[in-house]
């Protein structure tokens, strides 16, 4: 099993390895690079050479990558193209607005979506199967901004309760900040939870088709105990998997929803940096989302790999 | 059971699924069960051709056809151009502030933040959103499904590089790719389609290379290559045809993944450029009037999320319809 774990996670680290290498060629083969656009419009040849010499970029392709990735991996991330500042100091800014508000969108939508999902598995067919299923379908088919306009028109606009824009100032103590987010939140565990309970269910389901399940039911065990004793210990490894995937996802959700209610966020920051053409700040941020998505997905194969014993043990 | 999308995308190779693609996975799934034959698994089970819509299905099909008949007619019939400004009222008296009015004879679903006609933006934007979705989607075919063959033809160091490739592609989310993209060399609607239609031939290729793979040891396979068939014959003639139902299947939710990828896209501001009308980039517009009420303002960026909501679900629906009728067991041969 160890040996599956760790050619996993080699696999892993060679995917983070390739992204890196695919996020610096693609920013790197720009037209026009850093220096051109922070000189803008009243570039001499001369001023640009001696940007591209102080930026570096006079050096070889391979050189500039390998300092870029090395600075990365030691935390040094550069300085930003459009502000000066460094992007440590701005992303450090943002980062835990992020993660904060992802972290208490996971601690919400991971039980109630695996609660949803284990009900409607549980009594497939049935009225509260349909209307969970036929619920998330649609919201899955719907863009996420919709979900987000739906809820600033009914709880901010209408009912007045929340505010529709999420500015935090880094004053405000728990409860404020909570009440400020809250449309963000409900937006993302709307989005996260309509796919985490349809992969929940399909997991669990899959298992209640297998046919120690049907030996169980032939002997005559009683539904409650099969589903507690036969289906949940051999469901569990699908839906640590599942979990671990719409973590994944949420990288996706949370560039939407930070720009909707301009929260001041890590992926507010990035489309900020790819509206300014903010090559650093850019690849900086990108490096960070995907590299979480890389580790994610990973750790949901390797809780599949852990709970399966045929994966565990390869023939 | 698992006819979902990320099931099939995870099994094939490293298990790293594209992002979104769990999005309207699994749709056969639900309805799939009650309506299987129960002769769908024997091996030559007369193939059933009439396909029977649910209500829904009927429903979700004239919502579709309105759309694609919006895609190409609508600039023709839309009251205003898309750029066009309403200045004067029916009397011709000139408005003051024309931003943000409610419905009226004038502008039948009001007007947006810069007082253009909501109800022509949405129908001139059926064309571009529709129109480039539907190209990149095109390309993500075209591109996939060559590769993808080709990769399961060929066998050996082409197919473990093109495989190679399409992982590394697929361990982004979808949206980090546009926005290093865009960041890199600036929005236009060529580099929609382009990065789109890349993005999605990668999912398309894993699909086509299983496909492929699995046809290439069929008997009928081993029997023309006996028969002496060329490569090109054994592809045309027996790999194609085989593989064009559960790939036309795809074709339609990956035309709604493209729709929500380049509608989030602009949305952020990053897809189709003002003055052109799209459907995303008007959400994002007229967000300052979901402040103003529901009829005065807030309808301007509802009506083009509604435009995108009602052709996704719709497409979703059809998918859903057909997969059932094809009883799941299309979808087991896919993983």
């Amino acid at each position: 099993m160890w040996a599956t774990v760790l050619r996993r996670i080699g696999i892993g680290i060679v995917l983070i390895w390739v992204v890196s290498l695919l996020i610096f060629l693609v920013t790197a083969v720009l037209p026009g690079d850093a220096a051109t656009i922070r000189l803008g419009q009243n570039a001499t040849p001369e001023s640009l050479a001696a940007l591209r010499k102080e930026l570096g970029l006079d050096r070889p392709f391979h050189v500039q990558y390998f300092s870029w990735i090395g600075n990365l991996v030691t935390g040094d991330l550069g300085i930003s193209a459009a502000g000066g500042a460094t992007i440590a100091s701005l992303i450090d800014a943002r980062i835990w607005n992020t993660l904060f508000m992802t972290g208490i969108v996971a601690a919400i939508s991971i039980p109630l979506s695996v609660f949803l999902g284990l009900v409607a598995a549980m009594n497939p067919g049935r009225l509260l199967d349909r209307i969970v299923t036929s619920g998330t379908l649609g919201l899955i088919a719907v863009p996420d901004f919709l979900i987000a306009i739906v809820m600033i028109l009914v709880l901010a606009v209408q009912l007045g309760i929340v505010p529709a824009v999420s500015y935090l100032s880094g004053t405000e103590d728990f409860l404020t900040s909570l009440k400020i987010l809250t449309l963000p939140i409900l937006t993302l565990v709307v989005v996260v939870s309509a796919q985490m309970i349809r992969m929940t269910r399909a997991g669990v389901l899959n298992v209640m088709s297998s046919p120690y399940i049907e030996m169980a039911i032939l002997k005559g065990v009683p539904r409650q105990r099969i589903i507690l004793r036969h289906a949940l210990l051999n469901a569990i490894g699908p839906i640590v998997n599942v979990i671990a995937l719409n973590l994944a996802y949420l990288v996706s959700g949370v560039v939407v929803v930070e720009t909707i209610f301009a929260y001041p966020g890590l992926a507010k920051l990035m489309v900020d940096g790819v509206q300014t053409r903010d090559i650093p700040l850019v690849q900086a941020c990108a490096m960070i989302f995907c590299g979480t998505y890389v580790i994610l997905i990973l750790i949901a194969d390797i809780a599949s790999i852990v709970t399966n014993p045929r994966l565990r043990h390869p023939k | 059971m698992s006819t979902s999308e990320q099931d099939r995308d995870k099994d094939l190779t490293t298990g790293v699924p594209a992002r979104g693609e769990v999005a309207t996975a699994e749709l056969a799934e639900g309805n799939g069960q009650g309506m299987a034959s129960q002769f769908d698994e024997l091996p030559d089970a007369p193939p059933q051709r009439r396909l029977r819509l649910s209500w829904t299905g009927r429903i979700a099909v004239g919502i579709t056809l309105f759309w694609i008949v919006m895609a190409f007619a609508g600039p023709y019939i839309a009251p205003y151009d898309e750029a066009f400004f309403i200045e004067q009222d029916l009397k011709g008296q000139e408005i003051l502030d024309p931003s943000f009015l409610p419905p009226s004879q004038l502008a039948y679903l009001g007007t947006d933040y810069l007082g253009r006609d909501v109800l022509s933006r949405v129908m001139w934007g059926a064309r571009t959103t529709i129109g480039i979705s539907f190209a990149a989607t095109l390309l993500a075919y075209f591109v996939g499904i060559t590769l993808g063959i080709a990769a399961a033809v060929a066998g050996g160091w082409t197919d473990s590089i093109l495989s190679r490739i399409d992982d590394a592609i697929l361990s982004f989310p979808n949206i980090m790719l546009g926005l290093i993209v865009i960041a890199a060399f600036n929005s236009s609607i060529p580099l929609l389609i382009g990065l789109a239609g890349l993005i999605y031939a990668a999912s398309v290729f894993r699909i086509a290379r299983a496909l492929g793979q699995d046809i290439m040891v069929q008997d009928f396979v081993e029997a023309a290559r006996a028969r002496g068939e060329g490569l090109w014959w054994i592809i045309t003639r027996e790999i194609l045809p085989n593989a064009a139902m559960p790939l036309a299947t795809d074709f339609g939710l990956r035309f709604v993944f493209v729709i929500l990828f380049i509608s989030s896209l602009s949305f952020l501001g990053l897809g189709v450029q003002p003055p052109t009308s799209d459907w995303g980039s008007m959400v994002r517009e007229n967000l300052a009037g979901l402040g103003n009420g529901f009829w005065a303002g807030a309808i301007a960026s509802l009506a083009p999320a509604a435009a995108i909501a009602s052709l996704t679900i719709a497409i979703n629906l059809i998918v859903d319809d057909i997969s059932a009728h094809e009883g799941g067991s299309l979808a087991k041969k896919m993983v």
